[in-house]
């Protein structure tokens, strides 16, 4: 008896998180909808499925991707450039930092270190403005320079978590490698940088999507006359064509997030575990 | 140190010849790329943001002290504590709902529901889109849903208020929620049965013993969502960017504008505001920085409890 009990409330609540879920995905399922209807029936009835006279096919996506004199595929291609360049970078670079920093007990690595824990309190408006100066002296205001700034500001929260993890790692297996012959290079290739693998992912995945999803600052940095990336297109494009057609605008925003969502739905576990990690020692 | 110093024993020497040394050769491989950049990206534009922040300037080479001036303005811009005060009320609305939600369905998911993992799997998505595609995916649904209402979301402070709080508890329920989910699975096992052989009902378990044990969690969660609030900036910008705005003590004010915001148009008005903007980010900064410290001394006393 209990138990049918228990089996019944069980599905009760399935079927209200169903419900839930199903609810929790409309504003998705509204931009999909809406990117492939005519813009007037977008404005006018933005939660009706296309219709015969509503459906426009590919139309928008189509007019979406050359819209406002910039490709999409051109600020995707930069966007994904300038990801892939700094997470490499700032995975790379700090990494072998944090080893540094925890190995070598000098007063240097400390004052390192606590800049580090500092600039992580330090938001962005704080150094923003400054910061587009010192880039633009620098030449470091396109997609191929733009990683160092990345690196730059990017490194404390990632130096913290590598030293969180460096720390646990037994200093004899480098001994060992060290009366081996080996010297600091190949110790930190061959044996670190393999037994850091679980925060490199979180790491990795962590500056991913704030690389990714980042507007402000390649926004202030870059030269916004050659270089977009896709949240600049999106905010360029909703600003100045988003009341002139807004199903060609949704077309946009659904072409920015699949790439998104299907890198999600393959690594989901690596993602949900990497945020949790990051969550619990930031 | 010096007493310290003399206790090494071998080992110690053997590890800083085999170990410490080696390494530090290597400084410019392994330090200096890192640091460079770390001083190009942070330690100068901070300095650099604090020195501006007492002068009027247009580019840096310009700059001209003109002491607490500019803190002057900022505090006596009406815009500043308009945003002041819609953060802070923001943040603490966005506590409540993102947490509350959070908590209940990261309970629900472990109570061994079937379909618990996709559930989870949806409910974390919408954290990975990016702030500006969010803002517009939500104020086209808002206009939409405003609409059969004859009216649409920038014409009045309330709904972009609130439009927000909708948009930010979308995105980072699904994010705590897994912060919660981590909490629970870590509650001890032979406590509940224990709760469950003296009799405790569901209510009783949950306020006693679950509760108690994931106070850790919401420590965590709850100044996540405080900071977050704090530092909003793409999603506001994207939403409502501010609008509608009033003329208030003859200065113009964005009824929904928070902080981080407001100091990026008080830049954008003209040159003569680029230094009153920065004086603000530093303001701003100083805020964040307090609530981040008691964020640190909160999680660690609930540490050294556990």
């Amino acid at each position: 008896m209990k138990n049918s009990n228990h089996s019944i409330g069980d599905t009760i609540l399935t079927v209200l998180f169903t419900l839930i879920c199903i609810v929790w995905i409309i504003p998705i399922v509204a931009v999909l909808i809406n990117s492939f209807k005519s813009n007037d029936f977008v404005n006018t009835n933005a939660f009706a499925l296309p219709n015969s006279e509503s459906f426009v096919g590919l139309a928008n996506y189509v007019k979406g991707v050359t819209f406002g004199n910039y490709p999409f595929v051109k600020a995707l291609g930069f966007s994904l450039l300038i990801t892939i360049a700094s997470v490499a970078l700032i995975l790379l670079f700090t990494s072998m930092t944090a080893w540094y920093i925890t190995r070598v007990n000098s007063t240097f690595s400390k004052i390192f270190y606590y800049l580090c824990l500092f600039s992580m309190i330090v938001p962005f408006q704080m150094v923003m403005f400054t910061l587009t100066f010192t880039a633009d002296q620098l030449k470091l205001n396109t997609p191929y320079t733009i990683p160092v700034v990345y690196l730059g500001f990017g490194a404390g929260m990632a130096i913290f978590m590598f030293v969180g993890f460096i720390k646990g790692i037994p200093l004899e297996v480098e001994e060992a490698v060290a009366i081996d012959g080996g010297g600091p290079v190949c110790t930190f290739f061959l044996v670190i940088l393999p037994m850091l693998k679980p925060t490199l992912i979180s790491v990795g995945i962590l500056e991913t999507m704030w690389v990714l999803n980042d507007y402000l600052l390649p926004y202030l940095v870059l030269d916004r006359t050659k270089y977009m990336t896709i949240p600049i297109l999106v905010q360029y494009l909703k600003g100045s064509y988003g009341s002139v057609d807004l199903g060609a605008t949704m077309a946009v925003i659904m072409l920015s997030i699949i790439p998104t969502i299907i890198l999600y739905l393959l690594c989901q576990k690596h993602i949900i575990k990497g945020v949790a990690a990051g969550a619990v020692k930031g | 140190m010096k007493k310290k110093a003399k206790k090494y024993n071998d080992a110690t020497v053997v590890n800083s010849k085999l170990i410490r040394r080696p390494i530090q050769r290597w400084f410019p491989l392994f330090v200096l790329p890192t640091f460079i950049c770390f001083i190009i990206g942070f330690v100068w534009p901070f300095i650099q943001g604090i020195y501006l922040s007492f002068c009027t300037f247009n580019v840096p080479k310009d700059a001209k002290w003109v002491g607490m001036d500019n803190y002057v303005k900022a505090f006596s811009d009406a815009s500043f504590g308009h945003a002041f005060w819609n953060t802070a009320g923001f943040a603490v609305i966005s506590i409540l709902v993102i947490n509350l939600f959070a908590f209940a369905i990261a309970y629900a998911l472990t109570q061994n529901m079937a379909g618990a993992n996709l559930f989870r799997t949806v409910f974390f998505m919408p954290n990975l889109i990016g702030g500006v595609v969010l803002g517009y995916i939500w104020s086209m649904i808002f206009d939409a849903i405003l609409k059969k209402y004859d009216t649409y979301l920038t014409a009045n402070a309330t709904y972009g208020f609130w439009g927000l709080v909708i948009l930010v508890a979308w995105q980072q329920i699904g994010y705590m929620m897994i912060i919660y989910i981590a909490g629970l699975q870590a509650v001890p096992g032979d406590m509940l049965e224990a709760a469950r052989i003296d009799g405790a009902n569901n209510w009783q378990t949950l306020t006693r013993i679950i509760i108690p044990n994931i106070m850790s969690s919401v420590t965590i969660c709850t100044f996540l969502t405080l900071t977050n609030s704090f530092k909003m900036f793409d999603q506001n910008l994207a939403l409502t960017g501010g609008a509608p705005s009033v003329i208030m003590n003859g200065a113009k004010v964005n009824m929904t504008e928070l902080l981080a915001l407001n100091i990026y148009s008080t830049y954008n008005i003209n040159k003569n505001w680029h230094g009153v903007a920065q004086a603000k980010a530093v303001v701003f900064f100083l805020l964040v920085a307090v609530l981040a410290i008691a964020q640190l001394t909160a999680t660690r006393s609930k540490e050294v409890q556990q």
